[in-house]
Formats: structure tokens, C-alpha cells, sequence
């Protein structure tokens, strides 16, 4: 505490710094305490509200799988290997943080739509993205992936290269090497990028309004009740997705904490 | 068991990596010789040994493992175990599931592997460590286990990459110690890549001596020592008195190192079969035997003298010490006040302390 305010040019950061964190908290706080618990629980027991909220965990748990399967394969090689075009492959995965997430409901629209060849592709098995479930996924899965590759290629990155190659010595395949030993290194970042896009994808509304609106995720539930209703009637279906999600990310949090604090 | 003992053939060997290049390396090592790569820090040493393992690709050249070929072989079928310098533990698992690692890979039944491992641990004195995690071990510690989990596979060839480097002078000797008894008991075939020449010395049957990419001299130490072959190796190794002698006890703290036949005071706490190195400039020579609290005194004969500008390498010859001429180094100055010439007869003086066994 004392080294918080050691200087003066350290208490004028304290002030700067603590301006910032109240224009997070209070906000959330006031909405936190606006809403009566019983108002919530009634909230809670509105199917409408439950079904969306339910929709939006699954669709970005199953967004979050996809993007583990094929995203940990990349960002290992992302780490390993220098190849020509790098840098364009990782700008590419960076893009999806940097373009207006409605532009991207755009585009996605544009590709996966029912005229489109994608979309009929698609349709052939009976998967249809627009105002579907399959959409909701592919719009989170588009918006998030960023952080789930990112964080498990520094958590690669951070791995000796050496020490896969001492496995190789002993015996390993590369398969063998990478299970057994690249990729319980990297445990800890590509978990710590898993819960990030996770909870990157329940928040997303932009994307999604536009390429699903219905079904509704719990984003677009609170934005339609909020335009047709008014804000008494929105607040406590925000309160809720707040504190849900708070709790969530609290939770994963502290699991991923502390397993890996015991695994090291 | 496995065949512990295999031979290396190393034909032309050309590699290119970004910052490395190896050139036409060509290097036979015997079957159970313990083989040492001696080289200025930097030289790519590290590259040759990867790339015997199989570990990079090679431009050219074939690597032959028992006259077998594999130079085309991923290294997990080429039974060539690898210690590195930093050891490069498995910082997930215990120090038991290091040196399991290699054994559950060949999905061995989980009590011969234990066995094994105890075993194995057991040789290298590191069995009270078994369920300690690698960042809690000293650097000897760590380099045994390294040790362990490349041994308990039995492989055919064991390459070690400045595998004392690391470590503390005190921890390094006892490692080196080790690293001879291992080889005894073992007979595993062993290529030592190190940049310290003494270390070579005591350990190696043969040296290749690595500058540049190129293997630039082969022979077995006292032929590197005695007659280096380029100015380069010359200058690497530097002009040295190294001896090898058997040690015996003596007074005073003292120990009596006996070698070809004259007896040196010297002060260790190493036992057996060892090597003394003194260094020229250590060695006073004089016409009189002197009064000094030097505990050694040989007389000899001037048999060479070798003017190097400054300064002057005298050579002298005691009689009855075959083989172990005594090189001192002298300024030009003291040669001549002192008026030697070849065949004078001088004495030799140098202190207990000065010898350094290892």
C-alpha cells in the first residue's frame, strides 16, 4: 500500500488510474443494485429470458470448441514455424478485433447466406446460419477466435523448443512430443485464452443482431426489450446478465488459478 | 539389453542453419569410446550433435549408426540419447516421470519401468529425489536426472552438450568424476561436446578438436596437447605441462602424485588415477637449487627453447620422468641474465599448490 504512494507523481497515478477503474465499476455496481432480488428471480423464472441466456452459453461454448480444435494446431505452428506469408496470416487473425462487429455480420451474411454457396452447401445437411443457432456460433466464433489463437501461441512460444526435442530423443513421435509435452506446457495460456473468447462470445450483440436476430441471445433480448419496453423493463435482465456472467468468469478464473499453480 | 555400444560414422556431413554452418564433417568414434568435441564457444557443437540426433536436416552427408544408415531415420528411431547443457528437464513432470518419460513411451509394463527407474536412480545417486519437481534441484542435480532419463532408455549412442558448463567448479569435478564412472560401468558409447581443454582431457580417449564449422585435428589427447596441428589448436589449448599419475598419500596434507618414475607434491583431495596440469609460468628455473618454500625441485636438462618475443618457453628434460618434460615459461630478460642455452643443467621449482589435479 505504502508503495502506491511512495511519490507524489505516484499519487497523481493512483487518482488517474483509480478514475478509470470507478468508470467500470460504477456502472455495473448501480445496475447490480438497481433491481430488487425478487425482481431478478422473477426475472429468472421468465422463460424467454432463460431460454437466451441458455442459448448464448451453448452457442459460444460450442463457438470456443471449434475454435480449440483448429486453433491450437495453428498457433502452435504460428510459434514453431517461419514459413512465407507469416505476417499475413497473423494479421488475419488479428483483423476480427479491429472491424466494426456489425460490418462483420456483413460479411458473414454475405457468405454464409441462404443464396450463397456456402449457405446452400450447408443446406444440404440441413444447417442453415441466418436467424439460426449455426449462425449465432459462427458469429462468435469469427469475433473471439483472436483470443483463444493468440493466447495459446505465447503460451507455445514460452515452451524451449528444446525440450520437445529432448522428448523426440527419448522416443516421442511428434504427436507424442506435442501431448505430451508442448501441450501440457501450454496448458496455462491456451486456458487462460479458452475462458477470454468464452466470454468474449456471450457479450457479442453486433454480429449477431444481424445475422440472427432471432433466436435471441440474452444480448438481443435485453436490446429488444430495451427498445420496445424502456429501460425499467431491460434493467433487470441486464442485472442478471451481469452478474451470470461475472459469476461465470470469477468461477473459471479461480479453477484455472489454482490448477495450475498445484501442476507447477 | 540393448546394444549399449554402437559405433559412429559421421561422412561428410554439411549443415546450414541461419546462424551455423558445419562443413565436410568427417568423425569416426569406436564402439564404447568416449569421444570428445573440443571447440571455442560458439562453434557450432551443438548443431553437430543435434544434427547426429537428427534433429536438423542435413545439407549433405550421411550419418552411419553401427554401419546402419540413418541418416534418413527421425530421431526417435535412431536410439541416441541427448543431455543439453541447461539440462532441459520436463518442468510438468517429477523427477521420477523425467526419467519415466522415455520408458512409457515404449509402453512398458509400469513395474518394469519402476524398477527401472529406481535402478537407474539409484546408479546416479539421485534416488532420495524422486518426487521432487525439476525447479526445485540444484544444477548437479539436475544435470543427473538428465542424465538418467537419457541412460534409462539404453541407447546406442550418448551425446552430451557442455553438459558440466553450467554448473559450479565444485559441483562440475564431482560431475566429471561421475561422467567417468557412468561411462566404465555402462560402456555406452559417448560424444562430449565442450569448449574446456581439461575437461577433455580427463575424460576423452579421443578429442576432435571443432573450429569454424571444420573438424581441424582427431587424435587422443596427449597427441592434441603435444602436437597440435594448426596454429589454431596450438592457441586453443595453449602451451601446457599436463601430466596423468596415480596419487598416493602423503604428510602433512600433502598427497604424492607419482608419474613416469618422479614424484610430485600436490595438494587435492581427489584419489586414484588422475590428471596435473601446471601452468609455464608457475615453474621458476634456476642454476642452484633454490631455498623456497616450493615443495617440488627436479633437476633437468635444458632441451629446447622456444623464443616467443617477451617472453621464452624453456624446455627441460628431468631425468628418469619420461614423457614429462616440464615446460616453463621465462622473460626474455631472465634468459638472458641467467646465460641458458640448450643442454645446460638447471633446476625446476614449483609450489604443491600450483599443481591443479583433476
Amino acid at each position: 500500500m505504502r508503495a502506491l504512494f511512495a511519490n507524489k507523481m505516484r499519487a497523481s497515478f493512483v487518482v488517474l488510474g483509480s478514475l478509470l477503474i470507478l468508470f467500470i465499476a460504477w456502472p455495473l455496481l448501480r445496475t447490480v443494485t438497481a433491481s430488487s432480488p425478487v425482481l431478478l428471480w422473477q426475472t429468472l423464472l421468465d422463460e424467454e429470458v432463460r431460454d437466451s441466456i441458455g442459448l448464448t452459453f451453448t452457442a459460444s461454448l460450442v463457438a470456443t470448441v471449434i475454435a480449440f480444435v483448429c486453433g491450437v494446431p495453428l498457433a502452435y505452428l504460428l510459434a514453431r514455424a517461419d514459413f512465407p506469408g507469416k505476417w499475413l496470416v497473423e494479421g488475419i487473425i488479428d483483423v476480427p478485433i479491429v472491424v466494426p462487429h456489425s460490418a462483420v455480420g456483413i460479411a458473414l451474411l454475405m457468405t454464409l447466406g441462404r443464396r450463397t454457396l456456402l449457405g446452400q452447401a450447408f443446406g444440404l445437411f440441413g444447417i442453415k446460419f441466418v436467424s439460426a443457432a449455426p449462425g449465432i456460433v459462427a458469429a462468435m466464433l469469427f469475433v473471439s477466435l483472436s483470443f483463444l489463437v493468440n493466447a495459446a501461441r505465447e503460451g507455445f512460444e514460452a515452451v524451449d523448443p528444446r525440450l520437445e526435442r529432448v522428448a523426440r530423443t527419448l522416443g516421442a513421435s511428434p504427436w507424442q512430443s506435442f501431448w505430451r509435452v508442448s501441450f501440457p506446457l501450454a496448458w496455462r495460456s491456451i486456458l487462460s485464452g479458452i475462458i477470454l473468447m468464452w466470454a468474449r462470445g456471450l457479450s457479442e450483440f453486433g454480429a449477431i443482431v444481424i445475422l440472427a436476430y432471432h433466436p435471441m441471445v440474452a444480448p438481443v433480448l435485453l436490446y429488444e426489450r430495451f427498445e420496445s419496453f424502456g429501460l425499467n423493463y431491460s434493467r433487470p435482465v441486464a442485472t442478471l446478465m451481469i452478474l451470470i456472467c461475472l459469476a461465470t468468469f470469477v468461477a473459471l478464473r479461480l479453477t484455472a488459478g489454482r490448477k495450475t499453480e498445484s501442476g507447477e | 539389453m540393448e546394444n549399449r555400444k554402437g559405433s559412429v560414422q559421421v561422412r561428410g556431413l554439411w549443415v546450414d542453419l541461419a546462424e551455423f554452418h558445419l562443413r565436410e564433417i568427417n568423425l569416426d568414434v569406436a564402439a564404447g569410446e568416449y569421444f570428445v568435441i573440443l571447440g571455442p564457444t560458439g562453434g557450432g557443437k551443438t548443431v553437430l550433435l543435434e544434427a547426429i540426433a537428427g534433429l536438423h536436416q542435413l545439407r549433405k552427408g550421411r550419418i552411419l549408426l553401427d554401419g546402419e544408415d540413418v541418416t534418413g531415420l527421425p530421431p526417435e528411431q535412431r536410439g541416441i540419447g541427448f543431455v543439453y547443457q541447461d539440462y532441459m528437464l520436463f518442468p510438468h513432470l517429477s523427477v521420477a516421470g523425467n526419467i519415466a518419460f522415455g520408458l512409457e513411451l515404449r509402453r512398458m509394463d509400469r513395474q518394469v519401468i519402476e524398477e527401472r527407474v529406481t535402478e537407474m536412480s539409484q546408479l546416479l545417486g539421485i534416488g532420495h529425489l524422486m518426487h521432487r519437481r525439476p525447479v526445485t534441484l540444484s544444477g548437479g542435480e539436475q544435470q543427473r536426472v538428465a542424465l538418467a532419463r537419457a541412460l534409462v532408455v539404453e541407447p546406442r549412442l550418448l551425446l552430451l552438450d557442455e553438459p558440466l558448463s553450467a554448473l559450479d567448479p565444485g559441483m562440475r569435478e564431482g560431475l566429471q568424476r561421475e561422467l567417468g564412472r557412468l561411462h566404465r560401468e555402462l560402456g555406452t558409447t559417448t560424444i562430449h561436446v565442450t569448449h574446456d581443454f581439461e575437461e577433455a582431457v580427463a575424460l576423452g580417449d579421443r578429442i576432435a578438436v571443432v573450429h569454424e564449422g571444420r573438424v581441424v585435428q582427431v587424435g587422443s589427447p596427449e597427441e592434441i596437447f603435444r602436437k597440435p596441428g594448426s596454429e589454431f589448436v596450438a592457441r586453443f589449448v595453449g602451451v601446457r605441462n599436463i601430466f596423468r599419475g596415480e596419487l598416493h598419500p602423503g604428510e602433512d596434507g600433502y598427497q604424492t602424485l607419482s608419474l613416469n618414475g618422479i614424484q610430485i607434491a600436490v595438494v587435492t583431495e581427489l584419489s586414484g588415477r588422475v590428471h596435473a596440469s601446471i601452468r609455464p609460468e608457475d615453474i621458476v628455473l634456476s642454476q642452484e637449487p633454490l631455498r623456497s618454500s616450493a615443495r617440488n625441485s627436479f633437476r633437468g636438462r635444458i632441451v629446447d627453447i622456444a623464443d616467443r618475443g617477451v617472453v621464452v618457453y624453456v624446455t627441460v628434460r628431468v631425468p628418469g620422468a619420461l614423457r614429462s618434460d616440464f615446460i616453463c615459461m621465462i622473460t626474455r630478460r631472465s634468459l638472458e641474465e641467467m646465460g641458458l642455452r640448450e643442454g645446460l643443467e638447471v633446476y625446476t621449482a614449483f609450489k604443491a599448490s600450483t599443481v591443479h589435479v583433476f
